[in-house]
């Protein structure tokens, strides 16, 4: 374990375990056991089928794409995919649940052990277990804050596919954790099993979090329920293990029990225990048969997955020279890396993912765009990288260009040639500036000549003066430097 | 197996259902009975012998990604005892 993980305490240094449990809501038209819409912002209960609203006597039957989905997951996370696998019920009340039991997956999920690979700071990597990916439904909606005494339930997200991603107790602090989320989400989002946003609950985050001294076996955990952003996940992270290093160090012992954590204030708190703890007693679904995969059919699944993210990444790098932290930029989202490839397209690849990575990032930032927004589409930033690649505009230029371009949506090209900003890179005519520019300063040429190195950077400076910047400042340095030397 | 009368609190909490201090001894005995009556199936050798799922041959049935359900609100709310503007009202919770 690196030195650098280790947090400090009063008594020594301890070492964080942390285990993320991840709610992926499913990509699908319908839900996963009923023929209801999965679209969010509806009316309340309008999509809402009898089967959802768990009405007597309905039965359940299941969304064969929710399958699929689920197993190209699994595949993308290089995971054992079970071709035998088991619907259980989870027995709990709570007014959102009008089963009173939710279908999920208890000791056969569909999707056994597997791994992910990190990517940290600075272009390291650092692969992660996981445990297990299983099927099943989330439940409705509940509002606590439309009356003073009630509580209104909305059935539309009831029923919808989830895929629940457990990981291995392998991370080791907050900033491993959002990576490990930011990893996920970028996986799904390529494969398109799950859209990844958090701020619309497709994307929640439990996190299992315990503290040790190195090396020692691990602590009692507490579990962080709900967290619907990657800020928050590392937030409620370095809190809750601060809380129990101090805990521990004042001579007491954690609890285990399940927390929530307050965005406002920065701190977890636990959530009012009831005296039984969960019990939820599973059992297998008798509304269910097993589901039975056809090996043949995963194999087929897996051929039609797309590039992922660490493929990207690796090709990026041998056929691009990138870096391998402009490689983990550019593939994290999908819309990126297609844009950077366009772009790049018979161009200098590291100037164009320096383009992207800053210039373009930059003013997509600023005008708080996404990239499939971009005003300046990948074409024409290519268009770009061209001119100054061919020295017809130098790099101080381009980003005037860039930014004109960024306003109005024009061509790169166009804007040059309508502001005259075209790059003099014909020797003669720069010759012909810096003749007339020496024999209107003779005096100074003379110094120059004696060795003033000061003065050789004030002719530079009247030669761009007198082409209005438009001279290749490469050239000009060139052909002053043959004139002027003694 | 036997059950004792704090066992049978704990099932009837998890079930929600009220049961008077008076009755669970009862409860308890009637329920061991029926414990004891089902261990019996524990002496048959299922050694190496998968749970049966189903008594036909039959595949779980799948259906097609369609929406071809909901939009019907008023269905799903008519037995509720209190709603509000389409959504269920139920005596506040908050855990």
């Amino acid at each position: 374990m690196a030195e650098g993980l280790l947090i400090e305490g009063r008594t020594g240094d301890w070492e964080m375990v942390i285990g993320l449990e991840v709610h992926a809501q499913v990509i699908s038209k319908a839900k996963l056991f009923s023929g209801a819409s999965t679209r969010f912002g509806a009316a309340p209960n309008s999509q809402v089928s009898l089967v959802d609203a768990a009405m007597p006597g309905m039965l359940p039957v299941i969304n064969a794409y929710c399958v699929e989905q689920a197993v190209r997951a699994g595949l993308a996370l290089k995971s054992r995919i079970n071709l035998f696998s088991v619907f259980d019920r989870k027995n709990y009340f709570y007014p959102d649940l009008p089963a009173g039991y939710q279908i999920s997956q208890y000791s056969q999920p569909i999707v056994g052990e597997g791994d992910i690979v990190l990517d940290l700071e600075g272009g390291a990597t650092r692969t992660v277990g996981i445990t297990r990916l299983h099927l099943e439904q989330d439940a409705g909606k509940s509002l606590h804050d439309r009356g003073p005494a009630a509580t209104h339930v909305d059935l539309n997200r009831s029923g919808i596919a989830l895929m629940e991603i457990v990981s291995e107790p392998d991370l080791r602090s907050a900033e491993e954790a959002g990576a490990y989320m930011r990893k996920l989400r970028s996986i799904l989002r390529y494969i398109g099993a799950c859209d990844g946003n958090m701020e619309e609950g497709s994307l929640r985050c439990d996190a299992n979090v315990s503290v040790r001294r190195p090396g020692e076996a691990y602590g009692t955990r507490c579990e962080i329920k709900n967290l619907n952003s990657v800020r928050f996940v590392m937030r409620a992270i370095d809190y809750e293990a601060r809380r129990q290093i101090e805990v521990i160090e004042d001579g007491g012992t954690v609890a285990l029990e399940t927390r929530l954590f307050d965005s406002e204030a920065g701190v977890t708190r636990a959530m009012r225990s009831k005296e039984e703890a969960h019990d939820y007693r599973y059992f297998p679904d008798p509304d269910l048969l097993p589901l039975v995969l056809d090996q043949a059919w995963v194999d087929e699944i897996k051929a039609a997955l797309p590039e992922l993210p660490d493929d990207k990444k690796a090709r990026f790098i041998g056929d691009y020279g990138l870096s391998a932290y402009d490689a983990g930029v550019l593939v994290a989202e999908k819309d990126v890396a297609d844009y950077y490839e366009t772009a790049a397209q018979g161009r200098d690849a590291k100037l164009a993912a320096n383009w992207v990575t800053s210039e373009l990032f930059g003013a997509l930032n600023k005008a708080g765009l996404d990239i499939a927004h971009a005003p300046v589409s990948a074409a024409a930033l290519g268009g770009l990288i061209g001119l100054i690649a061919d020295g017809a505009i130098s790099g101080r230029m381009a980003k005037d260009v860039f930014a004109e371009m960024f306003e109005t949506g024009k061509e790169a090209a166009a804007i040059v040639e309508a502001k005259g900003l075209r790059q003099v890179s014909d020797e003669g005519a720069i010759e012909a500036v810096v003749d007339r520019v020496i024999a209107e300063n003779p005096a100074q040429a003379e110094q120059c000549r004696a060795g003033n190195q000061k003065l050789a950077g004030w002719f530079v400076g009247q030669v761009m003066r007198a082409t209005q910047g438009k001279a290749n400042p490469k050239l000009v340095n060139e052909i002053l430097r043959i004139k002027l030397s003694g | 197996m036997s059950i004792d009368n704090a066992t049978v609190a704990a099932i009837a909490r998890l079930a929600r259902i009220h049961v008077p201090e008076d009755d669970r001894a009862n409860l308890a005995r009637e329920l061991s009975n029926i414990l004891t009556w089902v261990e019996r199936l524990g002496e048959v050798d299922t050694e190496g012998v998968a749970p049966m799922t189903s008594v036909v041959e039959v595949a779980l049935p799948r259906r097609a990604d369609a929406v071809t359900d909901g939009g019907a609100a008023d269905d799903i709310l008519a037995n509720a005892p209190q709603r509000d503007d389409g959504f269920f009202v139920v005596p506040k919770v908050v855990e």
